[in-house]
């Protein structure tokens, strides 16, 4: 068995259900590669890791280990947790990262409890002191910083996704696969998957550089598409307040929010949005705030670098023609 | 059929929240506190399936301070039937690893066909004590439901994943989690109020349960540093003259943000 770097950070990546890796897969390797060696884990049906691995390579990854599992897709988050202990025990690492997204934590929760190592969950970045491996964690919507480390061993950190710019160097892909042994935990069984049906080329709500979210100022689900023709015209993604998923114009997963998505883009553009602390502690970590509202005294004002206080249906509309005519 | 029910006190999320600078601990003495809303949607798919079903037991278990045993308290004024609160001064700060060892320990101790519990608390929104609970119970986690149909033996639902939904199904006993996508909760009803003065209240210590909290076998998460970031403060507000939208237009560009 070949050994591995003394610094070695071992980051389970997200497998899509295709096959492909997940989009976290880049900022965790970047994570990783700032503060140790990255030391990837996929995990696969068998004869299907392979386009994955040296993917994986690319993005950072200096060693790429492929557990082959075929219960793979069968099982719910065992299979996951099996390997990242079979890795963990061959690797050895300072820290064990993974994406904070659904799958990702639970696969991380189950591993946690099982070597008893310290959980860290949604860091939003991840640095290297003297004793160790320290996650940075923003809480409460944005209000505090908070940074945690483990009393001993390598902490488990899950790293929320889109939170991390920096990307780690392409290596030459050196992929291996990794033998597991089934633990026997008990799980559920995994049946029909229905894909999401991705319904335009608009980015994805979570880690877009640029949101543009409606309110229940918009008044009706037809006059919502004025939020998607703004967005379309900025390349931004399409966000909501939970009171205009509440009143139907668009899908729950489009909630920006303490009980929806957290999102942190350049640009955060809110429409018809009061700016209820709900809301804005989910996209107040924004680098620019901008919203449009007719009430002068809603709350969103406070935190807006800019601010119209206006009727939406004619300032947006002036709005797009104005940014298309700028590019025409 | 015993169904336990994960509930959890949180500050009131429509409030602002503060961190003790000290401590790093929550300060509950600056936010209302409530029993977190997912918290009552996972108790009302317990109470919605007793409704049908007579010979089932809920009960509400939660890890808190003493202060919040009139938070707990609404879930027996809701319906369930019975409630263990684990509350030790020795938990103040407990990390996710304990705070899992210490649930599975009092579900041991109480028994269950199933547990339920929010997807995510809206506090610390961590998500993951669900799959570590099962983790530590040897039980199937069927996590993050939109829908929860129990059959017997046997439970079924759609899980809301990362690239869509799939069907999920585990025998029995289980630790399932669900989301915002089951319905809201049931209001306690004055009958409920007065009924849940003389339903069981368990109050159970670390010593109980035969946890230590200062056990070194377990490597715990601990913060070490936290600070406040500063407010936000307002920038340009203009009133709509007509030229709005223009002007937003010119912002954007001089920003490089369109």
């Amino acid at each position: 068995m070949t050994d591995y770097s003394a610094d070695s950070i071992l980051v389970l990546l997200d497998v899509t259900p295709s096959g492909a890796l997940s989009k976290s897969a880049a900022g965790l390797l970047g994570a990783a590669a700032g503060v140790g060696t990255p030391v990837a884990l996929l995990v696969a049906a068998p004869g299907a890791g392979e386009q994955a691995a040296t993917d994986a390579a690319a993005l950072g990854g200096a060693r790429v280990l492929v557990a082959e599992h075929s219960a793979a897709g069968s099982g719910l988050t065992v299979p996951g947790a099996d390997a990242l202990a079979a890795a963990a025990e061959l690797v050895r690492p300072d820290a064990i990262l993974v994406s904070n997204s659904i799958e990702g934590r639970e696969i991380a929760a189950r591993f946690a409890a099982r070597s008893r190592s310290g959980l860290a969950v949604d860091a939003v970045g991840v640095s290297r002191d003297s004793e160790g491996i320290v996650a940075h964690h923003s809480v409460y919507g944005g209000a505090y910083n908070v940074d945690s480390a483990v009393t001993w061993g390598a902490p488990v950190i899950t790293v929320r996704e889109g939170s991390i710019d920096a990307r780690a160097e392409a290596q030459p892909a050196s992929i291996e696969r990794l033998e597991v042994a089934a633990s026997g935990r008990k799980a559920a069984e995994v049946g029909a998957l229905e894909e999401e049906v991705v319904a335009s080329s608009r980015p994805e709500l979570r880690g877009a550089a640029k949101v543009v979210s409606g309110g229940r100022g918009l008044g009706s689900e037809d006059q919502f598409a004025l939020v998607e023709q703004l967005a379309d015209v900025l390349g931004a993604a399409v966000g909501a307040s939970r009171a205009a998923v509440d009143a139907g114009y668009i899908p729950q997963s489009h909630q920006v929010g303490q009980t929806g998505v957290s999102v942190s883009p350049q640009l955060y553009i809110a429409l018809g949005i009061s700016g209820a602390i709900q809301h804005r502690a989910g996209m107040q970590t924004a680098k620019t705030i901008v919203a449009i509202n007719k009430d002068g005294d809603a709350p969103i004002f406070e935190i807006a670098d800019f601010g119209i206080v206006g009727d939406l249906f004619t300032v947006v509309p002036q709005l797009i023609a104005a940014l298309e005519a700028r590019k025409a | 059929m015993k169904i336990v029910v994960l509930v959890k006190e949180v500050p009131d999320t429509y409030g602002d929240r503060k961190l003790n600078l000290q401590t790093g601990l929550a300060d509950r003495a600056a936010s209302e506190t409530v029993l977190d809303e997912i918290s009552e949607r996972a108790l009302e798919v317990a109470l919605a399936y007793a409704d049908s079903h007579a010979d089932t037991e809920v009960v509400v278990l939660s890890m808190s301070p003493g202060s919040a045993a009139a938070t707990v308290r609404k879930g027996l004024a809701m319906g369930a039937a019975g409630a263990v609160q684990v509350a030790d001064e020795a938990l103040l700060g407990a990390d996710l690893g304990l705070t899992a060892e210490v649930l599975a320990a009092a579900l041991q101790r109480i028994g269950f066909d199933l547990v339920i519990a929010g997807n995510q608390s809206t506090d610390g929104s961590g998500g993951v004590l669900p799959a570590m609970i099962a983790e530590l119970l040897d039980v199937p986690n069927a996590t993050s439901l939109n829908s929860v149909e129990i059959d017997g033996a046997e439970l079924r639902g759609e899980r809301a994943t990362d690239h869509g939904t799939m069907q999920v199904t585990a025998s029995l006993p289980a630790v399932i989690s669900i989301t915002e996508a089951l319905p809201d909760a049931r209001f306690p009803n004055f009958k409920g109020i007065m009924a849940a003065k003389k339903k069981p209240f368990e109050t159970l210590s670390l010593t109980d349960l035969g946890v230590d909290a200062e056990s070194t076998e377990a490597s715990r998460s601990i913060v070490i540093s936290l600070g406040e970031k500063p407010p936000r403060s307002a920038g340009t507000k203009i009133v709509d003259e007509g030229d709005a939208g223009e002007r937003l237009a010119e912002y954007l560009v001089q920003n490089r943000l369109a």
